[in-house]
């Protein structure tokens, strides 16, 4: 602390995040917390453990799974489920898995089908009215005007012109049957708050994102690693072995890496602080649709 | 880019990343959080100054400045330059319209601190989204463009900043570059803004000459500006106070959010402080209940705390088991906030459809989650004159004063003391939609003193006692009504009935109790205040209770009514024409009213509100006051 009375940044944020957590559970019939076990959900995840102690978080974690996720990613769930002491709900969409979308073939498909409505159909499955969610406002343009409490309509749509005003700390919980919330407790924390509060307390992520040798290769300028022997390689293609780490995770085949040879906490950080390009940029997901391609997912139902 | 001029001499972060990543984690870890709006109208340069704060501070990354710089020559308004506009203005929609349309947030760090900005929209029918951006707000940057000086909406955006309740105001006169860097134009525009503040109130404000574009006096002095010696904005920024700094030297409250209750072995409470701070071993007071014990531990998932202050979220244990859940507040012992349920409050209106004075709302302050009804307003501010206006209702972004009352009483403070016991949202309970904010000034019975003492003999034991049902009997009625007179009489029948009573005479109270007040409408309310209260007082102890005020005005006799147990207030209406009482005029009051040597009677410069529909009407000029007095005493003892 900078002295006895002011709070330093961290502090502030996670007694906020906290703060969000708690009115949640106080005023919501079912929340969730949606867990894609990434350092952002690794966050959100330490700070609902902080948030109700001594007693486990009282709602379950949600991992709406593609089936396309790193194999590391799944180990890591399945043990932060153990050690919270939390249910972990794994959905996955059944049309999708029948139809056999996957990342390969099908684009933009893929993440519509199997993300998207795969989060709709667990949210009315397990009738969850409010779930929480690890995006962060300094992500992505339309992000940095989402309210902390998001209303979906019973179909689970946004409305960016119809969003509730959020005044002080005070949340507005109600809703219709039918409607749910989607809230966003880390909406004010950076990247680099996200790391530096990792590395302060210890929290344990996915070993992706420190550097290491992986089998890689390169594809429309992105760098992706073949995590299993579903990745379809070219002819005559061979994965090379370079020093990557990934800077966000998502199914692998979207995910581009970099390379890196940042092996701690503090490289990680000294290396994003120098980067000159944005977290997301790995991701195809934004590149849809131009500049409007979140803003467009999430009026559909995206997170 | 070529344009662009940089001075990046506060953000020489970057040789420390490169050296030492462990040194600059340490620095970074110790910052402190400023958050701060911005307010202006469309062409002030808000945007720009935003997209230049966060170009400097390092956090527009390669690929956004690519995308910057081809929307800049797509759609941008600066030609071939960088339109730093673009890269704040989110929404696909506001990108095609223009302009900013809601308020976002946008995070930027220097060596001392993290920013936080909200960025609010200068736009008229847009106040709901400034007022939402400010009340998070430790700082408002109030922009001005130096071409204009200050306009309407300048105004507006100062009135709002002030109302709720932003201490740091920086008066930034930009596009500085673009009158020559004038110091007369700035010292003009300060001069006009120094006494406009001062008229709304605003004790101080730091003014200072900037370009967001050009980027003067923003991260350092400018050379273009010698004769100014403040500070640049960001050394401010660094520099200015924040309000959790100074909810800490306030007494200790935190609304209770949720009771933490893992097995029969433990039992804390959990929230965020609002204000003062917290030790194992202080006496603390659970309101409204009214019970008290000790801090016994701070609990936190890194262990326990010796203290906790204002802006933490933490789980506190009690050394006893006392009732306490999700809405109570925990308070210092000796010194504990009040609790009352009637108010007078500012309200911004936030919905298109509009204020309903006797429609019931969902009120939510702190935890708490009440009904609320609101009346009509007492006036309406005009933002752009802080003119008062009168209004019937408030709609769409209209500011206005009102009482309000909720159905249970509420634990709170003053918003000027107290943000978080002050502050309140209204929910509509059809369409669940946040439809105003509002600031308490203050409650309308202040002898509502929450800490209750709690006692064993009870309200039902008293009057049990005495054998009788407790009860006011409310006279009310012009001078020389004979109010004094039948309610005598009607005392007296009820002694020989041995029933315990006491009579409360607007004369006699005035010679005591009431001897500071005045005649005054304000004093008129205070008096028939004290007296309700008195009156309470009496009916908790058993007692019938006659009184005989001339109580003019309809809201304070329904504020007395409101008081009292359901049913036990009996509004009696001494129903004696105005020419008849100051017929008989027998104290000579209405002869001093008339000639002038008596201000504010009732009757004569003074309003009387009759009863709309009182228990009991007494015609006296169709019945002697001995029977009136025993159609009294029979509608209360049938």
């Amino acid at each position: 602390m900078a002295d006895a009375k002011t709070l330093t940044h961290l502090e502030r944020l996670e007694a906020e995040s906290i703060h969000i957590l708690r009115e949640v559970v106080s005023e919501a019939e079912k929340p969730v917390m949606l867990y894609s076990v990434g350092k952002d959900s690794a966050v959100m995840l330490h700070l609902a453990r902080k948030a109700f102690y001594p007693s486990p978080p009282p709602f379950p974690l949600l991992h709406v799974d593609t089936t396309w996720k790193f194999q590391e990613m799944y180990k890591l769930r399945d043990r932060m489920a153990q050690e919270s002491g939390m249910e972990l709900l794994v959905y996955q969409n059944q049309e999708a898995k029948d139809r056999g979308i996957n990342p390969f073939d099908h684009g933009a498909l893929h993440t519509d089908m199997w993300k998207t409505e795969g989060l709709k159909q667990a949210l009315n499955l397990y009738g969850f009215d409010a779930a929480f969610g690890g995006a962060r406002r300094d992500e992505e343009k339309s992000r940095a005007k989402e309210r902390i409490f998001s209303f979906r309509t019973a179909s689970h749509g946004w409305d960016p012109k119809n969003q509730r005003p959020e005044l002080w700390n005070l949340y507005n919980a109600r809703k219709a049957k039918g409607e749910s919330i989607r809230i966003f407790p880390i909406s004010n924390w950076t990247e680099l708050d996200i790391w530096q509060y990792i590395h302060l307390n210890d929290i344990p992520i996915v070993p992706l994102y420190f550097s290491a040798k992986r089998p890689t290769v390169e594809r429309d300028g992105m760098l992706l690693m073949v995590d299993d022997d579903r990745f379809p390689l070219e002819p005559g293609e061979v994965p090379v072995e370079r020093s990557i780490r990934f800077r966000t995770l998502g199914c692998y085949p979207l995910t581009g890496a970099v390379e890196s040879e940042a092996a701690t906490l503090p490289e990680v950080i000294q290396e994003m602080l120098l980067t000159t390009t944005s977290e997301r940029q790995g991701r195809a997901i934004d590149k849809d649709a131009g500049g409007a391609g979140m803003e467009k997912k999430k009026q559909e139902g995206y997170f | 880019m070529s344009d662009i001029i940089t001075n990046d001499s506060v953000y020489q972060t970057d040789s420390l990343i490169a050296e030492d990543i462990d040194a600059y984690l340490d620095v970074h870890q110790h910052k402190t959080m400023l958050r701060f709006i911005t307010c202006g109208s469309v062409d002030d340069g808000k945007s720009t100054l935003i997209g230049r704060l966060l170009y400097d501070s390092k956090m527009i990354f390669e690929d956004q400045l690519e995308a910057l710089q081809a929307d800049s020559k797509r759609v941008g308004t600066q030609g071939q330059e960088i339109d730093f506009a673009l890269l704040v203005d989110g929404l696909a929609a506001e990108r095609e319209q223009g302009i900013t349309i809601d308020v976002a947030y946008r995070f930027f760090a220097t060596e001392k601190r993290k920013f936080i900005v909200a960025d609010t929209p200068g736009h008229e029918q847009y106040t709901r989204n400034m007022v939402t951006g400010a009340s998070t707000a430790d700082l408002a940057v109030i922009l001005i463009d130096a071409r204009k000086g200050i306009l309407t909406q300048t105004r507006r955006h100062s009135y709002l900043a002030h109302l709720i309740g932003i201490r740091n105001i920086v008066l930034a006169v930009n596009k500085m570059d673009l009158v020559g860097y004038d110091q007369a134009i700035f010292d003009k525009i300060v001069a006009d803004y120094t006494e406009f503040a001062a008229s709304i109130g605003i004790a101080a404000f730091t003014p200072m000459p900037i370009s967001g574009f050009k980027g003067d006096n923003i991260t350092g002095p400018s050379e273009n500006t010698p004769w100014y010696a403040g500070p640049a904005l960001i050394e401010h920024l660094e520099t200015v106070e924040v309000n959790s700094a100074v909810d800490a030297d306030k007494p200790f409250r935190m609304p209770v959010q949720w009771v933490n209750r893992p097995n029969l072995d433990f039992r804390g409470f959990s929230g965020l402080i609002a204000t003062g701070t917290v030790k194992p071993g202080d006496a603390i007071r659970v309101l409204p209940s009214g019970k008290t014990s000790t801090i016994s531990r701070i609990v936190t998932m890194d262990g326990d705390l010796d203290q906790a202050v204002a802006g933490q979220s933490v789980t506190l244990c009690f050394a006893d088991e006392i009732d306490c859940s999700r809405g109570d507040v925990i308070a210092l012992a000796d010194n504990p906030p009040q609790a009352a349920d009637q108010f007078e409050a500012t309200i911004v209106w936030m919905a298109d459809e509009e204020m309903l004075p006797s429609r019931s709302y969902w009120l939510k302050i702190g935890t708490q989650m009440v009904t609320a009804t609101i009346q009509q307003p007492k006036y309406q501010v005009n933002v752009n004159t802080m003119e008062h206006l009168a209004a019937k209702t408030l709609d769409l972004n209209a500011i206005g004063v009102a009482n309000l009352s909720t159905d249970k009483q509420i634990v709170f403070e003053p918003y000027a003391q107290n943000r978080t016991l002050g502050g309140f949202i209204l929910i509509d309970k059809i369409s669940n939609a946040t439809v105003a904010a509002g600031m308490l000034h203050f409650s309308l019975r202040r002898a509502q003193n929450v800490h209750w003492q709690a006692t064993d003999v009870s309200r039902d034991f008293h009057a049990g006692l005495k054998n009788q049902k407790p009860a006011v009997l409310w006279f009310t009625g012009l001078s020389g009504a004979g109010k004094s007179t039948i309610a005598n009489l009607v005392e007296k029948k009820l002694a020989r009935m041995n029933r315990h009573t006491f009579l409360l005479d607007g004369d006699n109270v005035r010679h005591g109790l009431n001897k500071d007040l005045g005649f005054t409408d304000a004093d008129r309310v205070e008096n028939i205040r004290r007296v309700g209260e008195v009156a309470k007082l009496m009916t908790d102890a058993g007692l019938i209770v006659i009184t005989a005020f001339i109580s003019p005005f309809r809201s304070e006799r329904d504020m007395v009514r409101q008081m009292m147990q359901p049913g036990e207030f009996i509004e009696v209406h001494i129903d004696t024409p105005l020419a008849d009482a100051e017929a008989r005029d027998v104290k000579g009051l209405y002869k001093k009213a008339r000639s002038g040597q008596l201000k504010n009677f009732t009757g004569i410069d003074s309003p009387y509100e009759a009863p709309l529909d009182p228990e009991i009407r007494v015609d006296t000029v169709a019945m002697s006051a001995d029977e009136a007095a025993d159609a009294i005493v029979a509608r209360l003892i049938p």
